[in-house]
């Protein structure tokens, strides 16, 4: 598992990246009560905004780490965005993209570095 | 007998009416902040660098009596006429039980807008009856609690358009039978984001594939009455989106827009019982499919239940706003128009479907009766079928006709050279049809004439709406002012306690300012009557805009924006017209320092500005090195900044002159957001220290009652140099920002009344006043509350910020449950986490006498107490008084297992015993609003 330093979880399986936010980024958010997804299908240049998130206290977005195209979407989390304060880095993923280049991810950070980010 | 006068004043408005402490409190609360006089405090406070030379002073103040005649006679100068040129201003019947219980009872225009939801319950409800009734009347999904008005709804339609629409289209259409302000406004909106505006016939010019959306008129200003059906699925096919702006009480006759296929539907609900005032202020409405929901501008009131499962309301979605995205935000929308939309939203419940059907159907008829007539005349009316307006052909008789219905008392519209509109309204007696019939050279008596109505028969509406019991209760005046009084008995407003808002300055709104709102000369004329009708209204704006210059340093003013935020929009744009104006379009770059409050960025991203943050230290104040930095990389490109001062921290910067110097050395001008002026006038000018441009909230300095959520006017004054370059004539085309020449210019002798009552000297006392206040409280508290970002001398401004985040650290204790406890106590919260998170900032104003200030006091003390017994495990961490806040009779009723005592949960410090505020509902939850949006009444069955 790798971290972004905007508290996103990456889990990488062949050349799809499974995309979700970090039991940090949850806290820290408070209750989450919508969550906006793209479509599969939908391709995302690096940077580009792909997933909105909104909680009782905020309102951030997710943007693309890396370009891709995104593979599968978690309609769980749309039905019920209580689902990402209950298990953010499990059954709340939000999306999968496809990326270019698996070793791009070696770029991010690893569990250590983004603890010691947090901390 | 002989006696010797005291010097006591009994009409000494200023120091005995308006400023709350009495001079032998004064002296004990200077004592308590260790100094000898004000002044000292003052010198202490306020930087000597920044301070006026000249004393504020425009003649001697005047007593309570004094300001009413001066009202009178200016009232007198105004002429009241029945005006019906339409353009979306309409005579209105105000029921005299809506007037007097909402309009004229502070208990309704003195609450702020409902954040804290369990002291805001009634006025939650009359809202969401709002939204209910909106969202009935144009059959669409949600509705918000309303928008300035119908122009700018409009504008802030045609940019939800432009970010929903899947079309990539860069033009947005507007049919040519659109009212002509809003036109202006929309094209002023349109034009710094660069999107184009098309002007057209819809069933002619419109293009659907170059457009992102469109906006449709219904009825139409020249009184046409179109379905838009095969347009708007021409629109969808392109992905497009259509917006229709439709007169709700044609509505109750005609097909809705939401039945057409429209997306979206805006709107003016004035002629639902609030006066036209000259243009404002009254509510306009917003609505939309459920889809576009999550862009809708606004407030929206929701749904949601209490710690106990029961039903209560809330403000939902509150996160798309500007406080949180900033540059990300949709819309820079804060204040509406909560009173007002309040009033309509009564006026629907006051009259039920069947009365509001009824009074349309009466409007219609009379407009029928007057087309027969005219076209017995040999005049020829237009359109074939209409709702409430004609347009009549004059040819050369323009300027007879319209002469001779002015010496009858009528004011009609004049369209283009050779043509004459009329527009009829509830308040249209026969005797008005036949002045006009007699202005077009008739004789006939009303009764002579009768007519068929001449609805276009494939619209007629054939859907229900007002279905909600709410709008069926018995109608007997009896029932409806109890239903009223029992809404404004639920919340806390500054008739009952003092609201220590910090940013939001919560002041006396005295009710010598409040009366001339009323008077027919104010509220009953028509913002495009003849100007020499308006002669008193031009009188008092000119003298009010002198003194406003006088109090800011500044050398024009428009009083055009209808909010804080439309005044930071509107400056912006004056900055930018004035960079265009000089050859310099590409200055495009706004810097704005990151402890900005969030509509600045918001209203710049709306200029099509590029927003550069600049740091601020952690005290607030603009980091001087990155400020210089920032200014100097985009020197080309630098439009402005924008700065607030006294800073969002309540700090006078001693750095503010090198701030405006540096932009002006760039080529930049400088913003001063105005929301802090109650801790400067009299001391200190914006235009002295180097500002070009500010919006004064006269909702806050100067007096207008917050309303439960607006109204409010942002006038903007500027150097001279940028005179020139204000908003334009709403009706005349580009550049305005609102839809009548000033703003909601009805409110304004509140502000005027104030300037007179007060005096120069007056108003530089409120302010000294308002920072001893500040300072009082800061020595009470200082030993339970660390006071955050004292200045140099350890000095506040005119508000301070306590730091509760010890507490939570301490005892778990959050700053919601501070605020909550202060609810138990008898206190709005102070305003949360803003500036800074997890703090309160406190703005006791000068309004406040030393009893109530010691009162807020003696509660804040009580509940850093319990935070400290929950520490020493005194109280239970998790079932303790703060963490339960507020209590309600329910919780006393039922079994009372909690390990403290009722008395202590009910009776805090502070409470009053017997004049005790109970809060209707317990703490209400705010994410199960937001996940289960409910934004119309609930239907009676949940009322169980």
């Amino acid at each position: 598992m790798k971290f972004t330093e905007d508290h996103e979880w990456l889990s990488l399986e062949g050349d799809v990246v499974t995309v979700g936010i970090t039991i940090h980024a949850a806290e820290q958010l408070g209750d989450v009560v919508f969550v906006e997804l793209p479509d599969a299908g939908d391709e995302f240049a690096e940077g580009a905004e792909i997933a909105t998130i909104e909680s009782v206290k905020a309102a951030s977005e997710i943007n693309a780490m890396l370009a891709g195209e995104i593979t599968e979407v978690n309609d769980a989390i749309v039905a019920n965005p209580a689902l990402v304060n209950e298990d953010p880095e499990g059954e709340a993923w939000f999306f999968k993209i496809k990326i270019q280049d698996a070793s791009a991810l070696d770029a991010f950070l690893d569990e250590d570095a983004y603890k010691a980010l947090i901390d | 007998m002989s006696f010797a006068f005291t010097d006591y004043d009994p009409y000494d408005f200023a120091n005995r009416r308006h400023i709350g402490p009495s001079p032998a409190e004064m002296e004990e609360m200077l004592a308590a902040c260790r100094v000898e006089s004000l002044d000292q405090l003052i010198a202490e406070t306020v930087p000597e660098g920044i301070r006026q030379a000249e004393p504020l002073a425009w003649g001697p103040a005047l007593s309570e009596s004094e300001v009413l005649v001066r009202l009178r006679e200016t009232a007198d100068r105004n002429r009241v006429m029945h005006s019906l040129i339409g353009m979306g201003f309409h005579g209105t019947v105000t029921p005299p039980a809506i007037q007097r219980n909402i309009l004229e009872n502070p208990a309704w225009y003195t609450a702020y807008t409902p954040y804290q939801p369990e002291i805001s319950q009634g006025r939650l409800e009359a809202l969401l009856n709002f939204q209910t009734m909106v969202t009935d009347l144009t059959a669409l999904d949600v509705a918000n609690a309303s928008l300035l008005d119908e122009p700018t709804a409009a504008a802030e339609a045609m940019a939800l358009c432009q970010r929903s629409a899947k079309s990539k289209a860069k033009a947005f259409f507007v049919d040519q039978d659109c009212h002509p302000q809003t036109i202006g406004v929309v094209r002023t909106r349109a034009e710094p984001l660069g999107w184009q505006v098309i002007v057209g016939d819809p069933f002619a010019d419109l293009d659907p594939t170059a457009v992102f959306g469109a906006l449709f008129q219904y009825p139409g200003t020249h009184g046409h009455v179109h379905d838009f059906t095969d347009v708007i699925a021409s629109l969808h096919e392109a992905k497009a989106l259509a917006c229709v702006a439709a007169d709700p009480l044609a509505l109750t006759l005609l097909k809705a827009p939401g039945e057409m296929g429209a997306d979206i539907a805006v709107g003016s609900t004035q002629r639902f019982g609030v006066p036209m005032g000259a243009g404002g202020p009254h509510a306009a409405y917003m609505a939309c499919r459920d889809a576009l929901k999550r862009g809708l501008p606004g407030r929206l009131v929701g749904v949601s239940v209490d710690a106990r499962g029961n039903r209560a309301y809330r403000l939902s979605l509150q996160t798309r706003e500007q406080h949180i995205r900033r540059e990300k935000a949709t819309s820079n929308v804060c204040t509406a128009q909560a009173l007002l939309a309040v009033i309509a939203s009564m006026y629907a419940v006051f009259h039920g479907p069947s009365g509001l059907k009824a009074i349309a159907q009466r409007v219609h008829s009379k407009t029928a009766q007057l087309a027969k007539g005219l076209e017995s005349l040999g005049f020829h009316v237009a359109p074939a079928v209409f709702f409430d307006t004609l347009t009549v052909e004059v040819g050369a008789l323009q300027g007879v006709i319209l002469r001779a219905a002015e010496a009858e008392g009528v004011n009609l519209r004049r369209v283009g050279t050779d043509r004459i509109g009329i527009t009829l309204d509830e308040a249209v007696r026969p005797a008005v049809l036949e002045s006009v019939w007699r202005a077009f050279g008739g004789a006939m008596s009303a009764d002579a004439v009768s007519a068929v109505p001449r609805l276009p028969a494939g619209l007629l509406r054939a859907s229900d709406y007002l279905t909600h019991p709410v709008f069926h209760m018995n109608r007997a005046e009896a029932e409806m002012t109890r239903y009223m009084r029992r809404l404004a008995d639920r919340d806390l407003a500054l008739d009952r306690a003092m609201i220590p808002l910090g940013s939001c300055t919560m002041k006396l709104n005295a009710t010598v300012e409040m009366q001339a709102i009323s008077w027919p000369e104010f509220s009953a004329i028509h913002p495009y009557a003849p100007a020499e009708q308006q002669a008193g209204y031009a009188e008092m704006v000119a003298d009010l805009a002198e003194k406003l210059c006088r109090s800011t340093g500044y050398d024009a003013m428009s009083m055009q924006p209808n909010s804080g935020a439309q005044g930071e929009y509107a400056g912006l744009l004056t900055i930018r017209r004035y960079h265009v104006a000089r050859g310099e379009p590409q200055r495009d770059i706004c810097l704005i320092p990151t402890s900005a409050h969030g509509t600045n960025p918001a209203s710049a991203q709306m200029c099509g500005m590029t927003v550069v943050p600049v740091k601020a230290a952690d005290n607030g104040d603009v980091d001087l090195v990155d400020f210089r930095e920032k200014a100097a990389e985009h020197a080309d490109r630098l439009a402005a900044c924008m700065i607030t001062y006294p800073s969002t921290h309540g700090v006078f910067e001693e750095t503010v002159r090198e701030v405006c110097a540096i932009t002006h050395e760039h080529g930049g001008q400088v913003y001063l957001d105005g929301a802090n002026l109650n801790a400067m006038v009299g001391l200190s000018r914006p235009g002295d220290v180097g500002a070009d441009v500010s919006h004064l909230n006269l909702h806050k300095t100067f007096c207008i009652p917050h309303g439960g959520g607006g109204p409010g006017m942002g006038p903007i004054g500027v150097k001279a140099h940028l005179a020139e370059h204000l908003p334009g004539d709403p009706a005349a085309g580009e550049g305005a920002v609102s839809g009548s020449p000033w703003g909601s210019a009805s409110i304004l002798p509140i502000s005027w009344a104030y300037c007179l009552a007060m005096g120069g000297e007056g108003l530089t006392q409120a302010t000294k006043v308002a920072i001893l206040n500040a300072n009082y409280i800061a020595e009470r508290l200082k030993g339970a509350y660390p006071i955050l970002y004292a200045g140099g001398a350890g000095r506040v401004a005119h508000e301070l910020i306590l730091d509760t985040r010890p507490m939570m650290d301490r005892a778990g204790v959050s700053v919601d449950d501070v605020a909550k406890r202060l609810i138990d106590c008898g206190f709005h919260a102070p305003t949360m986490s803003w500036p800074v998170a997890g703090c309160l900032m406190v703005e006791p104003t000068e309004s406040e006498p030393k009893a109530e200030l010691d009162r807020f006091c003696d509660a804040m003390l009580a509940i850093a107490q319990e935070a400290t017994a929950i520490e020493e495990g005194k109280l239970d961490p998790q079932n303790n008084p703060l963490k339960n806040a507020p209590h309600t009779v329910e919780d006393l009723v039922g079994d009372w297992d909690r390990p403290y005592s009722r008395e202590q949960a009910c009776y805090p410090p502070g409470a009053f015993r017997v004049d005790k505020y109970w809060a209707p509902v317990n703490r209400v939850d705010n994410a199960f609003g937001d996940r289960n949006l409910v934004c119309t009444c609930p239907p009676m069955e949940a009322y169980g």
